[in-house]
């Protein structure tokens, strides 16, 4: 057998202080009541730094600053406010080796996509509505369109530096300013953002990023004087932080979980839909929320189809995070393996049939094998639950109409995968998802000038694309 | 289904035009993920040795003399004179009016001999005649014959006509290995090329390649990938283990390196051997040797310190 020598990527290029204050006003501060959380690198369970928890005092400063700038930021001629968002986004690029390493010391996701997907997204997305910036009359929402003042803006653990950018560079663009607080997991990268923001001379203000668990969002998104929140995370946060902005006049955009089917007929291209169907599940271990982790597939073909999947489960490198040559990393947190371990022993209870490959796992750190359960059927809670891990139920159908009748069948609309060489059944099956993103042969592809939005419980708003600007105009 | 040699063309077409699609922003997406592996110390070291053994040490020049058939043989022998733990290559790959000077050069060695037949490399030439120069080359010594497959007749649809040349042509090779080249960089798409190869497998080729070397598009990563594929299907279906041979244009030790992985990843390790896989090279083999004493001298020796072939 060919093995791979350890390959890893230098952790050395990225330098982590022992502690972090909050970004608030153009500087960094700790917290008013002193209150620090550890964030901790999953695949070792190492504590890399201490952050500062913001409690209400904080968000109180970190508002009044972003509405403070907000007078000169918004009434700054578009092509300017461009300037600064081109000059972060090659800021990142030239810094992308520090923060891919960051993002994977926080996160557990693999090199390999911190360096290749999460950060050239990243740079991307700040170029792109950098481009828009001066451009805002044109892009279908009338004349003038204005600014709402103050962006108060949740993210997740899965994606940080990525989510950040989705939520940053179009309000940026727009003319809003930003109080930005990312998970209490992974806050290493937005604090790390925080620099690059000084690095290009951002004025204070513009963004403020404060850290801190749920209570921090919730003071945030309750904040009088935000104007807008968009949050992207779970379901049942996303309820919560609905029903708190409810009444008040405040914008909202949610992103929230996700069931998708990965629909394969049976004149599919199966090599290349094995390869879809795996990055479907198993990019970013499944912490996704458009993530395939449902596949359809044709019965006719379901048994071939298994037998191609677990052939390439089978080469699947699990490990260290760093080593270029890791395809799944760390699960996040303690908690998330928690979840995971949960739902998939629910799902052998149920009487769903469990596979994952020969695959050894770190002793240290929070880690879980890539699996898939067969013989599921929509009466299985593995194939309701978001189950946010690589973990994939896969079921079967007949016909066409019976795959789109399936796939539908879900609380949520988040995305769907179609695997098929004709191009009308596309199309047809294409039009009768109910799913804010479809991918035809193909999976989990991002570009910053496409829109991204969930229907049902997945969420409302669209991000990305000229979509994306509406939410942060009025 | 099992394709005989008396199945009817209607058969052939309906299997052929059966198999899986392949859709080329997934298989290229596939290719470019895998040539991102990262190869060092250890791994790196094996693997120089082992493309080294897989090479087909080739020239295949109108101005071929017996004097540069015979370097290039002490070559193959011995690739690194400097280092007797460098392995010989796979084989040399010469045109049929070189065979005899080859064979006689290459003696005792070990190396196999393979000669490109069938009116390489436009394979536009009459069937007696590419018999004639199969028959001749091996008659000449050569143990390995790299054929050309009639595109024309492949992109014509003429399944049937390309099958019977690919049968009567191993007839013609005896006991010596049939590799098919079926020139891929002319295939237009990755379904010919899936549909090719597996042609080229019922029709009975020990190997597989991709390329004469003599087109615009020679061996790439997913047209490599495609192949593998094929040949790790066919296996399944078949249980015979067919090779592949990629040609043209592979010129580094980390383009090589990438072809391994390829198959580690697609096929395993049955394929990581020379009488499973090859490269059908020239320049690459000086890049492998440079690397491999980099490896174990810790420094780069300029390029008067290997021998030019």
């Amino acid at each position: 057998m060919f093995e791979y020598a350890p390959a890893p990527e230098s952790r050395s290029v990225v330098d982590i202080a022992g502690s972090y204050g909050l970004f608030i006003d153009g500087e960094f501060d700790g917290g008013k009541d002193g209150n620090v959380l550890k964030t901790v690198n999953p695949a070792t369970e190492e504590v890399l730094a201490e952050i500062s928890v913001a409690g209400p005092e904080d968000i109180d400063r970190a508002v009044a600053a972003a509405r403070r700038a907000f007078g000169t930021w918004s009434a700054l001629p578009g092509a300017e406010r461009a300037k600064y968002l081109f000059r972060i986004a090659r800021i990142i690029q030239e810094r992308s080796r520090e923060l891919a390493v960051l993002e994977s010391l926080d996160n557990g996701k693999p090199i390999r996509e911190s360096r290749d997907v999460d950060l050239p997204l990243v740079a991307a997305h700040f170029f792109y509505y950098a481009g828009w910036a001066d451009k805002l009359a044109y892009a279908g929402f009338g004349p003038d369109p204005k600014p709402l003042g103050v962006a108060g803006q949740v993210i997740p653990w899965n994606f940080p530096l990525l989510m950040l950018a989705w939520k940053i560079a179009p309000a940026l663009a727009t003319g809003n300013t930003v109080v930005l607080k990312p998970a209490e997991t992974t806050p290493l990268s937005a604090l790390f953002f925080a620099d690059v923001c000084r690095q290009a001379e951002l004025p204070p203000g513009v963004v403020n990023i404060v850290t801190g668990a749920g209570d921090t969002g919730a003071y945030l998104v309750e904040h009088p004087d935000v104007s807008k929140v968009a949050f992207t995370g779970s379901t049942e946060v996303g309820r919560e932080i609905a029903r708190s902005v409810a009444g008040t006049g405040k914008r909202l955009t949610l992103e929230l979980g996700g069931k998708a089917a990965n629909i394969v007929f049976d004149d599919a291209p199966i090599d290349q839909a094995v390869e879809g169907i795996v990055n479907g599940i198993f990019f970013n271990q499944g912490h996704v929320c458009c993530a395939g982790s449902r596949l359809l597939v044709q019965e006719s073909i379901a048994e071939e189809l298994l037998t191609s999947l677990k052939r390439r489960m089978a080469t699947l490198r699990v490990g260290d995070p760093l080593d270029k040559n890791t395809d799944i990393g760390a699960i996040n947190s303690a908690a998330q393996l928690a979840r995971i371990k949960e739902l998939s022993d629910i799902g052998a209870a149920e009487g769903a049939e469990r596979w994952s490959p020969e695959c050894p796992l770190p002793d240290r750190g929070f880690w879980f094998a890539p699996t898939i359960f067969t013989g599921v059927t929509q009466a299985h809670r593995i194939a309701r639950e978001e189950i946010f891990g690589p973990v994939l139920s896969v079921l079967t159908f007949r016909t066409p109409d019976e795959a789109v009748a399936k796939a539908n069948n879900t609380p949520y609309g988040l995305s769907a995968g179609i695997w098929t060489e004709k191009g009308s059944r596309i199309l047809a099956v294409a039009d009768k998802l109910r799913a804010g993103v479809v991918w035809a042969n193909t999976f989990n592809k991002f570009d910053p000038a496409s829109p991204f939005g969930g229907y049902k419980e997945s969420g409302y708003g669209r991000e990305g694309g000229r979509h994306g600007l509406e939410a942060y105009l009025a | 289904m099992t394709v005989t040699a008396s199945a009817g063309l209607s058969d052939l077409r309906s299997f052929l035009h059966g198999l899986p699609g392949v859709d080329k922003v997934g298989v290229e997406a596939r290719a470019a993920a895998l040539a991102t592996r990262s190869i060092k110390t250890s791994s790196k070291a094996k693997a120089i040795d082992l493309a080294i053994r897989m090479v087909d040490l080739t020239t295949l020049e109108g101005a071929d003399t017996p004097g540069k058939v015979r370097a290039l043989c002490a070559k193959a022998r011995r690739p690194d004179p400097a280092d007797a733990s460098c392995p010989p290559v796979a084989a040399i790959c010469v045109y049929p009016a070189m065979v005899k000077v080859a064979a006689e050069a290459l003696a005792g060695s070990g190396v196999h001999l393979a000669s490109v037949a069938t009116a390489f490399p436009s394979g536009q030439a009459p069937l007696e005649v590419k018999l004639a120069d199969t028959r001749d080359a091996v008659a000449a010594g050569a143990d390995e014959i790299d054929m050309v497959i009639s595109r024309g007749a492949f992109l014509a649809g003429d399944y049937r006509h390309v099958f019977d040349e690919i049968v009567a042509v191993k007839e013609a090779c005896g006991g010596a290995h049939l590799k098919v080249i079926l020139e891929t960089g002319e295939l237009g798409t990755y379904d010919n090329i899936r549909r090719a190869s597996w042609l080229a497998m019922l029709a009975g080729a020990d190997f597989i390649k991709t390329s004469t070397g003599k087109v615009a598009v020679n061996a790439t990563l997913p047209i490599t990938l495609v192949m593998l594929e094929a040949v790790r299907d066919f296996r399944e279906r078949h249980g015979r283990i067919i090779g592949v041979k990629p040609a043209g244009g592979i010129k580094t030790t980390k383009d090589a390196i990438k072809y391994l992985v390829l198959i580690n990843e697609t096929v395993g390790d049955e394929w990581l051997d020379p009488d499973r896989f090859r490269f059908g090279a020239s320049s690459l083999l000086n890049d492998l040797l440079m690397q491999r004493t980099k490896l174990t001298t810790g420094h780069y020796a300029g390029p008067d310190y290997f021998t030019l072939d």
